[in-house]
């Protein structure tokens, strides 16, 4: 199985107001294919160690490898390019962009890679949308939309530029029972149609449960590692 | 980078926000319009006034000037130790004020490269008859063509031209103030005494208005030929030669070359109207200080404008730093902004400048300085709008570079986990 993401002794501390540890010699390794879920308390460090995952931290120590390739030494140009090329980011709030359409909403990371054509672009976004079942609402601005439907955009947002591996943090966070499910759909049948690589954290013990593997962490350790 | 993505961003931010921006663009068009029509104005005026300097006054006057010799003949017996000089009442030798040789001189100077050209001019003291009294005057004979050319005759020929001395023997140009009090209209025949008792009639042929009452209450211009006339002198009798330069800056260099080669008095422009360049210069600096102030005014706006806007697109910022934006990218994004406003506002700025120039160029402005101004002066440089353009748009890239930094700077983390 191919590695796609793997921590050797990750350590990182927060030091406001007093010097505390955070994550604690975490190692793991998730390979292609994986539907993961990290559960935890609040304040066990799992987001934490996604937003490390995700590299949008870089204040850390230990070791990371995506694709088995050292992520900690890079510059924070290169590592915007892993983020915009190998990364498909879900937040627990919507984050999608007022000033633009669903569609061109969608169509961002790509515009960024710039390795496409926008007609191309364009035609690529509507299809991650028919996937999500939102074709209907390209054209419409993200402040129309409920906050179920804002979700799935940002899924398609996070497919668009076909990433390595999807990461998300308590994306059914905010949705009411019946969202959550369409959601939790979503990710089930990316993981088994599509093979897609799933990195999901959430403290919804059920949702976690549905998942290949679930990590739990306690005050910064791996607490258990279990496979479905 | 995507500048084309980068661009189309900084544009959507700015729809969405679209009336922040006006008002921020607004400023920008408030001082780049105030910059362009008071420069135009400022500089326009400047021209104008000087033009009745520079353009009427000859850069270097010839002339001879009637004195005692510097060398009497006693100077030359080299008295002994014991003995001194004492010579009082020097006078003057009897002399014409002529300047000597006039012609050559003329003819040596068109033919200098530095020289622009040389008007002659014969000064005749006379007496205008006005009934039974008689009025000093002095009549100015002059080549109508050659003076025309090089100190704008024209420009304060009220009625009638320069044109009219050289077709009509003895013609006359009186002055607005004499010609007043004469009561003389064109056509009719003055008469002037000279100062020798000759009674000369001369035909008006037209009026000036210099600007200066006495002056226009003394002076007359006739031909050179027919000022001859009246001062019964031949043909070469001329007493100033008026030489127009193509750099008015060699005018102190040339006078002194001048005076040394011909042997007569020379006087430049600077000397005598030494005040204009400092009042030209300062009026100049003035109008751009109040400019640029204006400018770095609405700089300050369109910096607090963009820093509120950083701090609402904090979540815009953050997502596109997760979705793989570089931290130039966002700088950019911004700058990008500010640049918008500064070149929308700014081209608003030079169009409405232009039209406030424009309204400001019609507005009635008559003074009896300037007789052939009608309306207020206005400069229509390119130069202006150049300057003007390029300034708006340093000033609002220092303005945005520094919001924009701050951006780039932000840590997507810090927002997202913050909700």
């Amino acid at each position: 199985m191919t590695s796609v993401i793997k921590t050797h002794n990750l350590v990182k501390y927060f030091n406001d107001p007093v010097l505390f540890k955070v994550i604690k010699n975490i190692s793991f390794e998730i390979t292609k294919g994986e539907f993961v879920s990290v559960i935890g308390k609040s304040g066990s460090g799992k987001s934490t160690l996604l937003y490390i995952l995700a590299t949008m931290d870089s204040d850390y120590q230990g070791e990371l490898l995506i694709e088995g390739e050292t992520v900690s030494d890079k510059t924070e140009k290169e590592r915007a390019y892993i983020r915009n090329k190998k990364i498909g980011f879900v937040f627990q709030f919507h984050y999608l962009l007022n000033e633009f359409s669903v569609l061109r909403n969608v169509m961002l990371p790509a515009l960024k890679a710039g390795e496409r054509e926008i007609d191309e672009i364009e035609q690529k976004a509507f299809e991650k949308l028919k996937l999500l079942g939102m074709e209907s609402h390209a054209n419409k601005k993200p402040h129309q939309l409920s906050g179920g439907e804002k979700q799935r955009v940002a899924i398609a947002r996070s497919l668009i530029n076909d990433p390595l591996i999807i990461m998300a943090d308590e994306p059914t966070g905010n949705l009411d029972k019946h969202n959550s499910e369409i959601v939790f759909e979503i990710f089930g049948n990316l993981a088994s149609a599509f093979n897609q690589t799933l990195l999901i954290v959430t403290h919804d013990i059920e949702f976690a449960s549905r998942t290949h593997r679930i990590i739990e962490l306690e005050d910064g350790r791996i607490l258990f590692d279990r496979r479905n | 980078m995507n500048y084309r993505l980068i661009a189309g961003i900084s544009r959507s931010l700015l729809m969405a926000r679209l009336g922040q921006t006006v008002v921020a663009a607004i400023g920008v068009t408030f001082s780049i319009t105030m910059f362009i029509a008071l420069l135009s104005f400022m500089t326009g005026l400047n021209n104008i006034l000087d033009s009745l300097i520079v353009n009427r006054t000859p850069h270097v006057r010839l002339y001879n000037e009637i004195k005692p010799n510097d060398q009497q003949p006693v100077s030359l017996y080299k008295p002994s130790t014991e003995n001194y000089h004492f010579i009082h009442s020097v006078k003057p030798k009897k002399d014409f004020s002529r300047i000597r040789n006039s012609l050559a001189i003329i003819q040596s100077l068109r033919q200098d490269n530095r020289v622009m050209g040389v008007a002659p001019k014969l000064s005749e003291q006379v007496f205008y008859n006005v009934g039974s009294v008689d009025l000093t005057g002095i009549i100015n004979g002059v080549d109508p063509v050659e003076e025309n050319r090089l100190f704008f005759l024209d420009d304060y020929i009220t009625t009638g031209s320069s044109e009219a001395l050289k077709n009509t023997t003895n013609g006359i140009i009186l002055g607005k103030g004499i010609a007043d009090i004469m009561m003389s209209k064109i056509g009719d025949v003055v008469t002037v005494t000279t100062a020798r008792g000759n009674k000369v009639q001369l035909k008006v042929v037209g009026f000036f208005q210099s600007g200066l009452a006495d002056y226009d209450k003394v002076n007359s211009f006739t031909s050179l030929t027919t000022a001859q006339k009246i001062a019964e002198v031949a043909s070469d009798y001329i007493t100033d030669l008026q030489i127009k330069l193509f750099n008015i800056k060699q005018a102190p260099t040339l006078a002194a070359e001048f005076k040394k080669i011909y042997g007569i008095q020379a006087v430049d422009i600077q000397a005598a109207n030494s005040q204009f360049e400092t009042g030209t210069f300062v009026r100049t600096l003035i109008s751009y200080s109040v400019g640029i102030t204006l400018l770095v005014v609405a700089g300050f706006g369109i910096y607090n404008i963009l820093n509120m806007m950083i701090y609402e697109k904090m979540d815009t910022i953050a997502i596109l730093k997760a979705t793989g934006f570089t931290g130039k990218d966002i700088k950019w994004i911004f700058i990008g902004i500010a640049l918008f406003i500064g070149f929308f506002g700014g081209v608003a700025g030079l169009i409405i400048g232009y039209v406030l120039s424009a309204v400001i160029d019609i507005i009635p402005f008559e003074t009896q300085a300037l007789p052939t101004i009608t309306t207020y002066p206005v400069n229509y440089n390119p130069f202006f709008y150049l300057i003007a353009i390029s300034f708006s748009i340093v000033t609002t890239y220092l303005a945005g570079f520094f919001p924009a930094r701050k951006a780039s700077r932000v840590d997507p983390v810090i927002i997202i986990r913050g909700k």
